[in-house]
């Protein structure tokens, strides 16, 4: 049963992140994108990490997907169907390979294979604690972050009234 | 039967397909689709290495749970900075995008 729904989930996510990158119009691209973050959630879900699957939902799905969609649409034009450059293409599918094969030869001739799941699972309450007590200072600069990056994106999307 | 390695090629290629796109895309857009495509398999990672090396440590949830908040801070500038590319130039090719060369 596990098996099964890793082997749907890896093909939706690998052929959906294909897809967001070469689907011809980019609002596909974007639903599609979406798509593979859906994926990534339900392999944290069989990860045993249901937490992180549901912060991944949230914030991903549910916020910056929903921005990625809308600022598609502010900016959608016709004459974006331009060709990909050749050579450019040529040049990134092979060393897309190039990598993959790199690293997927290291993890096979890694022991990684040998690791097995370990059974102790962990609770919820575990994450929240260690969020107030451990990593603390990271999460207030975090949050310093999140609003100064809001606020950087509200200065840089401003319409100014001398402009027009 | 449940191993690491398997998770780990589902995150090889899912980075690999970044790289490409990255590389080959001349879209803004499409840019900033790649980069959250090889974050995400970073994450994978984070969560797959937390679940199976560590005993009963959530440290790479709480990486993860960090990651994609950053990860959303990034998206947010990140998309701003294309609407003003666009309102500036009404285009958002990269390729064309040389005023800054020197």
């Amino acid at each position: 049963m596990v098996e099964l729904t890793f082997i749907v989930l890896s093909v939706m996510a690998v052929s959906a992140a294909i897809l967001a990158l070469e689907a011809k119009e980019i609002v596909y691209g974007a639903i599609s994108l979406m798509i593979m973050l859906m994926a990534m959630a339900g392999f944290f879900i069989l990860l045993d990490a249901p937490f992180v699957a549901m912060f991944q939902i949230i914030v991903y799905v549910g916020a910056v997907a929903v921005l990625i969609l809308f600022t598609v649409m502010l900016v959608r034009r016709d004459k974006w169907l331009k060709p990909p450059v050749r050579g450019l293409t040529g040049v990134g599918i092979i060393t897309g390979l190039i990598l993959a094969l790199a690293f997927g030869l290291l993890l096979v001739n890694s022991n990684l294979g040998s690791v097995m799941v370990s059974s102790e699972s962990v609770s919820f309450m575990q994450i929240g604690v260690e969020l107030i007590s451990e990593y603390w200072v990271a999460l207030e600069v975090l949050a310093l972050l999140l609003a100064a990056s809001l606020i950087g994106a509200l200065t840089l999307a401003k319409i100014d009234e001398g402009d027009k | 039967m449940e191993s690491v390695l398997q998770y780990l090629i589902v995150s090889v290629a899912l980075f690999a397909i970044g790289v490409y796109g990255l590389i080959a895309k001349r879209n803004a857009l499409r840019l900033l689709f790649s980069i959250e495509i090889i974050a995400n398999s970073a994450i994978l990672n984070l969560v797959v290495f937390s679940r199976y090396l560590a005993v009963a440590s959530v440290t790479g949830r709480v990486f993860a749970i960090f990651s994609i908040a950053l990860l959303a801070a990034e998206a947010a500038v990140g998309l701003s900075l294309i609407l003003t590319a666009y309102r500036i130039r009404k285009d958002i090719d990269v390729l064309e995008m040389r005023e800054m060369r020197g």
